[in-house]
């Protein structure tokens, strides 16, 4: 069993990559699982066909307590059998997500939620990676390989390189590395350039750079991946293709995260970012 | 030489001066009149408030149970050289001290890494890394096992991580076993602490340890007070000529013999023994809710014969040696029989005094189902049993031992509630004997019904831990508890009349 935690800027798509990626998997016969590790509860919706499944938060705060919770409440089977469960967490503003996080996962592992069969779990984690609690998913023996997804604006990038700080502390006294950076597209300038340099610097490689389509949209307007509702689209073979790549690779390192000086000039050099003394 | 004559609190307060103070308060406290505490006290012991406390939701009064990390900290201090080292705030490990000092009446040692505010800011990693190496230099343990307080947990401290790092660091030896558990206070009870530490010390020690099979089994006493059970399961598998490892042994830590010198570490299971456990024919858990987790692992990972033997009563004891022969082959010696016939022999001269009797319980799950059979087989009648920390497995399988039995058909197991629900109940449905821990004598006073104290904490009795409740001599001791408390009570009762009687 392969487990996988995406991580990226809240935003950037990280739960419609994550979705129609495991659907391609699933699409061929691959079994799998996501775990959706953000109070907003949106990471398996396209997979289910409906809004937010009961997370386990949720069941939690109705019965009093988590012991009380059973494993078929909260785990539920989507497109080609995907199991798919949401942490949940509190409303914005009060308690703790991250506490709600680890609760959820501890749950799941000790009630045998991910199964004998399954091959890939996928962690889809929120935004950063802000605390304690959102490392949960690359703590040893869960995750082993992250993917990051970004664009080629500048705060997707920073934050990828934030994230980057954030695996480098586990990678160096556990086994989580990173696999790539997934460049899910929003049409900047030089954006494929500008990805494969940074994945470059952070010791890494993109892995599958995502155009942009309004196919996405209009499948997710209907609470679909593009697999399911427009097999035939070319934005399908997209996604195939990084369920392919992602099941198939073998690079993985602990990477090398750039100052922010760095990560400045990177955009200087591409001329995206004018140089102070340009503007001057 | 005479003796100083010092008055204590008991007589102390009531001198003038105290009760003069006393009244002064009032004006500060400024306290509802007394007709109507009186008023409000009584209307707490109808049906109607029954109800009420019974349909409470946000809040627990007098839960009996304690909270995991001092499960984990008992758990870590039965193995010999071991030191328990808590990553949190200071003021649980002072708590957990002084909890079970106050029940052993022995002094604990326990490690507490401090974390304040800037380690919730910052992660407690820091705090690990100077705790471990103050603990290696100065304490010299064999082992040191880490758990964690809500602080810890609610910031997400990775303890696996982090102890990693410390090795690297170089901050502890590589060869220094370091298991770990998160506790978290906010999740279970003290007995679920007790299954985590206990399952993440043999994780560690048993690594690239499989081998040969040393034809011993393991034995698991669970979260129990007893060190008189520990001496006694010692005593019995002797006689039965049966090799064994206690997995945590707390009985030396707990009760050590007074030799005018003070031992850190005062004994427990030797670490190189433990190490050995994976390599035994099988594993006995003496309990069931405190070792659930570890018995699943010792079934699963080292592929063990796991039974579960919970030998306090006649028939829960005579189960314990039937199953022990048969994994074991050896038969039961006479010796142990003979035992048996004077715990039953007991039990006759005894129970038609408790036959009928109602009593109420409350306490941790594995002790009020022993107790519960053993009342039943001497015709006393379960009535209210309260498990604060009690799951729906304990609810059924206590269910199911009250429908074994007519005398259970009066029972009624709750669980999740505390003792002012048992408070209610005693009032309204009333028993004759309460069996808990020393809280419940705060529901003796309210409600006069006298109380046995059988469980954890037992602050106000010296003692009783000293004595096994387990095996027949257990059931011996339990009996004579039981009868004598009912002999005390009749005594009492019939004081002024011509039952007041020498023989009983």
């Amino acid at each position: 069993m392969r487990q996988i935690a995406i991580y990226g800027k809240g935003g950037i798509g990280k739960s419609t990559t994550t979705q129609n990626l495991v659907a391609a998997l699933a699409e061929a016969g691959r079994k799998c699982m996501i775990i959706g590790c953000d109070p907003k509860a949106d990471s398996t919706r396209l997979i289910l066909n409906r809004k937010a499944q009961n997370t386990v938060m949720d069941m939690a705060r109705e019965k009093g307590t988590v012991e009380d919770l059973e494993l078929e409440e909260v785990l539920l089977h989507g497109f080609k059998g995907i199991k798919c469960a949401e942490s949940g967490g509190p409303e914005p503003g009060v308690g703790c997500a991250g506490r709600g996080v680890i609760t959820a996962i501890n749950f799941l592992e000790e009630n045998g939620a991910y199964g004998d069969d399954t091959e890939f779990v996928f962690y889809d984690v929120l935004g950063d990676v802000v605390c304690g609690g959102f490392a949960m998913p690359i703590r040893e023996g869960k995750a082993k390989e992250i993917y990051i997804v970004t664009s080629g604006e500048m705060m997707a990038m920073y934050a990828a390189n934030n994230i980057s700080r954030g695996v480098l502390k586990y990678a160096q006294s556990g086994g989580v590395r990173l696999g790539g950076l997934i460049c899910n597209s929003r049409e900047t300038d030089k954006e494929y350039e500008l990805i494969s340099e940074l994945a470059s610097k952070l010791g890494t490689q993109m892995i599958h750079f995502v155009p942009r389509d309004n196919e996405v949209q209009r499948a997710e307007l209907r609470r679909k991946t593009v697999i399911e509702y427009a097999p035939d689209h070319p934005q399908a073979d997209e996604y195939r293709t990084l369920a392919k790549k992602i099941a198939d690779n073998k690079n993985f390192v602990i990477p090398t995260p750039i100052t922010m000086d760095e990560l400045e000039r990177l955009l200087m050099d591409f001329g995206i970012m004018e140089s102070e003394e340009a503007v001057a | 030489m005479s003796t100083i004559k010092i008055k204590d609190h008991c007589d102390l307060f009531l001198e003038p001066e105290y009760q003069a103070q006393f009244e002064r308060k009032k004006e500060f406290e400024n306290p509802w009149p007394a007709d109507k505490v009186k008023e409000v006290s009584e209307w707490t012991k109808t049906e109607e408030y029954k109800e009420l406390n019974f349909a409470r939701q946000n809040i627990k009064i007098n839960p009996a149970k304690a909270c995991q990390p001092l499960g984990a900290v008992f758990c870590a201090s039965g193995f010999d050289g071991s030191m328990p080292f808590v990553q949190g705030a200071q003021g649980c490990v002072a708590y957990f001290r002084s909890h079970l000092s106050r029940h052993f009446k022995e002094p604990f040692a326990a490690i507490s890494t401090s974390m304040t505010e800037d380690a919730a800011v910052f992660g407690g990693l820091n705090n690990m890394l100077e705790g471990l190496e103050n603990t290696y230099a100065l304490y010299k343990p064999k082992m040191i096992a880490v758990s964690t307080t809500c602080m810890a947990e609610v910031i997400g401290d990775d303890l696996n991580s982090y102890i990693k790092t410390a090795r690297e660091k170089g901050v502890i030896p590589q060869e220094l076993p370091v298991p770990f558990a998160h506790t978290p206070s906010f999740v279970g009870s003290h007995i679920v602490g007790y299954d985590n530490m206990l399952k993440g010390i043999l994780k560690t020690l048993s690594e690239g340890k499989k081998g040969e099979s040393n034809g011993k089994i393991n034995i698991i006493p669970g979260f129990d007070t007893y060190t008189g059970n520990y001496h006694e399961i010692k005593r019995l598998m002797a006689m039965m000529g049966v090799e064994f490892t206690l997995l945590a042994d707390v009985s030396e830590t707990f009760d050590s013999p007074n030799t005018g010198e003070y031992k850190l570490y005062p004994g427990g299971t030797p670490i190189p023994e433990a190490m050995d456990a994976v390599n035994a024919i099988g594993t006995i858990a003496l309990q069931k809710y405190s070792t659930v987790k570890t018995m699943d692992y010792i079934q699963k990972e080292w592929g063990q014969k796991t039974l579960t033997l919970s030998p306090i009563g006649i028939r829960n004891t005579d189960a314990f040696f039937e199953e022990l022969s048969k994994l074991t082959g050896k038969p039961v010696p006479a010796a142990i029989e003979a035992e048996r016939g004077r715990a039953v022999d007991a039990m006759v001269d005894s129970h038609p005094y408790v036959h009928g009797k109602r009593f109420a319980l409350v306490g941790d799950p594995d002790i009020l189902l022993g107790m519960m059979s053993l009342i039943m087989e001497m015709g006393g009648e379960p009535v209210h049993i309260i498990c604060t920390n009690g799951d729906k497995h304990f609810e059924a399988e206590a269910n199911e031992l009250l429908a074994s039995s007519p005398f259970g058909v009066n029972g009624k197991v709750y669980t999740g509630k505390d003792m002012w629900h048992m408070r209610s109940l005693l009032f309204t449905e009333p028993v004759d004997i309460l069996i808990g821990n020393s809280y419940a004598k705060f529901l003796t006073r309210d409600t006069g019904t006298p109380l046995i104290r059988i469980g954890f904490p037992l602050f106000d009795r010296h003692h009783l831990h000293r004595y096994p409740v387990i095996g027949y001599q257990g059931a011996l001791n339990l009996v004579t508890l039981i009868v004598n408390n009912v002999l005390d009570e009749m005594d009492r009762k019939t004081m002024d009349t011509t039952s007041f009687d020498v023989i009983r």
